[in-house]
């Protein structure tokens, strides 16, 4: 067996060292009703590595990759050229076989790279300061929905229509035990956030209010009347990210008054990966900072007052805390992170800069034709790289059917509300660097067609 | 002919240099001090080509920004020295072996990162049609029903990120159980060796946590459990094979007892490396168990995730397992989602994460499991335990073992600072690894052992490498137990000496800030 390095001779010698008659001496603890003779029933033996190359390859073969034909799918997971030497990097043994840095002194490596991380993050989102990243956007908005419970001892969270109806859905699945209320509603397809909603809805129990930025239809709402309503209110503004490129265009939303930032950092550096792993981001200013979840790298010096980086702050953590602990976080996202920080550092700000106007470019040209064909309306006044079409027809057979003449049409607002019939005419479409004329112009004479 | 040596030193010239000559760089020749991204970069460098674009017209709503985002940047060249020096200052599995208890730090095949990075995985959004990703459907399913049979359960929810967000899931599966039928238990029931996580998780879905002691020999106290069982618990967590190494000989017992008394099981399975392909959970009366598939299956640790934790389920508690999962439905496969759920799974407690879970972990975890298949993940399990207990066995006479007499190790050996010098301790034993060229064992956990040091060797290490690290603990287990006053001093030879974590956390250093004379400049 190729992974495994004992001989059999090596496994006699071994059982005498330890006083065993046999392999099944040393699992003399397990119960007899738990007792299995020879490998467990109904499964395969062991295989070449050639024969394991064919099956996978053969499954991966039996999916439309978005590579292969004009793709516009966004609403929380962004499609973007990742240069090869991101992934050449974050393949190095020492960083891929690596475990959580909890000896220092020779994880430096790993460290240094997640102070990096944290301090791109934090600029990134306007902030003071940010974490070691979590598990992933949606994950994260809850742990910011539960710091704001802790910060301001109230327990009821207004949350923007615009806010990714998945977060929504993690949300109300933890608030259901933990007893918060969250006030929440769906979208309607119209061209502003429901700004004026939200700062309806928060009173003097308001936790926080959530807001996506952009939002889930792609429009983008101004974040400081939030903000000062509900700090009128005592009540924290988190802003939530899923397209981080973004920000290389608009202002971020620590500078426009959020208190904490939350995100998804897939679209830099990690792909699409069907959904995961995905990069958590949380950010939020200094004075929340002890009530952070999850890991933190921090500066300091060794004996010899050398520089260098350790995991701190960790009496928040689940391991010095227990049940006392801000989460039950134990892992981050490193290697994730890793690809993001790389990434990052490829572009500089200028380069982030460059790739947020080609994105804006393409989608306002997209935009524009798409428009153009009949019966279809842009709902959007003001968006990123990703708008809302409504469609004369229900979007989500239009989107099966585009598929079967390969294109890849953008994500049904009846996918992501199902049952809701006001919104299922809604298509949200998202227009990346990757997106080429050729691409457009290809949907757009698909969907007439589809449409006609 | 080509002179190779052309400096030309021959042994009898002796030693050239002593180790306190400094260099004007800070470096020693392949040990490469690297700066932060901060202090190199520079904001308009940049390691992408990409073109200038006329803003002349946008649609941003009056939010567009007035300059770029502060972020220094690197050229391809630049970026890529930097992230390969500084990948040199890790440790790594690659590079030797790594005894983390409970950590279960296994070879890496890569067979797996390249299969994960087929473009029909990677290049897959989420949210396509799911006539389009048929393949990616059907790996979670396949990867599912392996996970189900290994563990003899009838439901594996694949969503959660990791082994926390595991706990999490069971927990929540648990409640919602209990929530069905009427029922207000409060109470979750954890074994004081448990990790963190298990308090922790139980205290984030709302549940009081009672600590369960344990037995002289390092197992759960059966006959305290079962007199603190009663209408107010819920559940209890219990670890098998325990945090102690051992296996809980009386969990069927324990289920037994919980499930008599209105309860649940739930099983932390961190440490199914020591059982995988030889012990069905499910035949043990377990009702929830994760599997770290970064653990068991040997996906990458990543210097810290990401993970990935399916959480298998019993009937009892299937009905309730979150959204979205996959199911086979003649030819094809579906993904039960909210619309769906209704018809099929109406009890569900709901989503756990935006989309489907971790696929990139899911198509290594199953390149890993069809590599080795029911035989070979059986052998994994044996092997495992084998060095374990060789390991045990080869040290229980230098270090005190407090339960070696409590039967054969599972998957890891553990050992106190019993014995060591005075003023010496645990840690100066896992610093005097490191210059010894061996990551640490995992240190000062579980916390009911003084100065507790647990190895898990795990399947990959051969014979000739175990003996070696064997003989490293011996020679710091002998200093330690003198007090050789040099192993205080430990790590002399790493790229950093021990560093002054109180500092960190006394005044929290988290980003770079600019240098404060050049802030004066300016």
């Amino acid at each position: 067996m190729r992974y495994l390095p004992l001989t059999p001779s090596d496994r006699v010698e071994m059982l005498a060292k330890v006083g065993a008659g046999s392999i099944d001496d040393l699992f003399i603890d397990v119960p007899d009703v738990a007792q299995h003779e020879g490998p467990i029933a109904g499964l395969p033996l062991h295989a070449s590595e050639m024969a394991v190359e064919r099956h996978m390859t053969k499954l991966s073969r039996q999916n439309l990759s978005a590579a292969e034909v004009p793709f516009f799918l966004g609403a929380g997971a962004y499609r973007h050229h990742v240069p090869a030497s991101v992934d050449h990097l974050i393949q190095r043994g020492e960083f891929l076989t690596a475990y959580t840095p909890y000896q220092p002194e020779i994880a430096q490596g790993t460290l240094q790279m997640l102070f990096e991380f944290q301090t791109q993050v934090a600029r990134l989102f306007g902030c003071d300061v940010a974490n070691a990243s979590m598990y992933d956007g949606s994950t994260a908005c809850w742990e910011a929905i539960s710091m704001a419970r802790r910060v301001t001892k109230k327990a009821r969270a207004v949350l923007s229509n615009g806010l990714h109806p998945h977060y929504v859905s993690v949300a109300q699945t933890m608030a259901r035990f933990t007893g918060d209320a969250l006030v929440s509603d769906v979208p309607d397809l119209s061209a502003e956030a429901d700004t004026d909603r939200v700062i309806a809805a928060i009173d003097d129990k308001t936790s926080c209010v959530v807001v996506q930025y952009p939002d889930i239809l792609g429009r983008i709402p101004d974040l400081r009347p939030i903000a000062d309503a509900a700090h009128a209110k005592g009540a924290l503004l988190i802003a939530v990210v899923t397209e981080p490129v973004a920000l290389g265009l608009i202002r971020s939303p620590g500078e426009l008054g959020a208190d904490i930032v939350v995100g998804e950092g897939q679209s830099l550096g990690v792909g699409l990966q069907f959904g995961g792993p995905y990069l958590g981001l949380f950010a939020c200013k200094e004075k929340f900072v002890r009530q952070m979840p999850g890991r933190l790298c921090g500066e300091t010096v060794d004996a010899e007052g050398k520089r260098g980086f350790v995991l701190t702050l960790s009496t928040r953590e689940q391991h010095i805390r227990r049940e006392k602990a801000t989460s039950n976080i134990c892992t981050n996202s490193g290697l994730c992170a890793l690809a993001f920080n790389i990434h990052l550092t490829l572009l500089g700000g200028g380069g982030l800069a460059k790739l947020a106007k080609l994105n804006h470019a393409r989608a306002i040209a997209a935009a524009t034709r798409l428009a153009q064909v009949p019966g279809v309306r842009l709902i959007n006044s003001n968006f990123f790289n990703e708008f809302t079409l409504e469609l004369p027809k229900e979007a989500r057979p239009v989107i099966r059917l585009l598929a079967d003449r390969e294109i890849l049409g953008g994500v049904s607002l009846g996918r992501l509300y199902p049952g809701n019939d006001q919104l299922g005419q809604g298509l949200v479409v998202a227009v990346t660097e990757t997106v080429s004329d050729e691409d457009i112009e290809a949907f757009a004479a698909a969907l007439q067609e589809v449409l006609a | 002919m080509t002179t190779i040596n052309q400096s030309g030193w021959r042994p009898e010239m002796g030693e050239r240099c002593s180790d306190n000559v400094s260099t004007f760089t800070g470096n020693r020749a392949l040990m490469l001090e690297e700066p932060l991204l901060f202090e190199i970069g520079r904001i308009d460098a940049t390691g992408v080509d990409l073109p200038d674009t006329d803003m002349d017209d946008n649609r941003l709503g009056g939010l567009m920004r007035a300059s770029p985002v502060d972020l220094p940047g690197l050229s391809e060249p630049e970026t890529v020295r930097h992230y390969t020096r500084l990948s040199r200052q890790n440790y790594a599995i690659d590079l030797g072996l790594f005894p983390l208890g409970s950590c279960t730090m296994k070879h890496n095949p890569r067979l797996n990162e390249k299969m994960a990075r087929l473009p029909g995985f990677a290049d897959l959004h989420p949210l396509q049609p799911v006539q389009t990703t048929q393949g990616a459907l059907a790996v979670i399913h396949e990867l599912a029903e392996w996970l189900k049979t290994l563990t003899g359960m009838a439901a594996v929810a694949m969503s959660p990120k990791a082994g926390a967000h595991g706990e999490l899931c069971g927990l929540l599966a648990i409640r919602a159980a209990h929530d069905a039928a009427g029922s207000d238990r409060s109470v979750i029931l954890v074994p004081e060796s448990a990790h963190g996580t298990n308090p922790a998780t139980a205290a984030f879905c709302g549940y009081k946590v009672e600590n369960i002691p344990a037995t002289a020999e390092g197992r759960v106290d059966l006959a305290a459990l079962m007199t603190r069982l009663g209408p107010d618990v819920a559940g209890v967590m219990i670890t098998n094979p325990n945090t102690c190494g051992l296996f809980e000989r009386d969990m069927k017992k324990i289920s037994d007892a919980v499930h008599n008394a209105g309860g649940y099981v739930y099983c932390d399975g961190a440490n199914f490396n020591a059982i995988v392909g030889r012990v069905r959970p499910g035949d043990l009366g377990i009702d929830a168990m994760h599997i770290n598939l970064h653990k068991t299956f040997s996906t990458p640790h990543g210097g810290g995730g990401p993970g990935s934790g399916p959480v298998v389920l019993s009937a009892a508690l299937a009905p309730f397992a979150p959204l979205p999962f996959v199911e086979k439905q003649g030819d094809h496969f579906v993904l039960i989602e909210e619309e769906t759920a209704e018809d099929h799974h109406a009890e569900t407690f709901g989503r756990m994460v935006a989309f489907h879970g971790q696929m990139g972990m899911f198509t290594r975890a199953l390149t890993y499991i069809l590599s080795h298949g029911a035989d070979g993940l059986r052998q994994v399990a044996e092997d495992a335990v084998l060095n374990a207990n060789y390991v045990l066995r080869s040290l229980d006479d230098v270090l005190v073992a407090p339960f070696g007499a409590s039967g054969p190790c599972m998957h890891e050996a553990l050992f106190s600072d019993d014995g060591f010098a005075e003023g010496f301790s645990t840690i100066d034993l896992a610093k005097g690894l490191i210059d010894e060229g061996y990551h640490p064992m995992t240190v000062y956990f579980p916390l009911v052992v003084h100065g507790a040091m647990l190895m898990e060797p795990t399947e990959t290490e051969s014979k000739a490498a175990l003996d070696q690290y064997i003989g490293a603990v011996r020679s710091l287990a002998e200093r330690a137990r003198v007090g050789d006053p040099a192993l205080k001093a430990a790590p002399i030879f790493a790229p950093r000496r021990r560093l002054d974590e109180t500092l960190a956390a006394r005044k929290p250093v988290l980003n770079w800030q600019p240098p404060v004379d050049a802030m004066a400049a300016e």
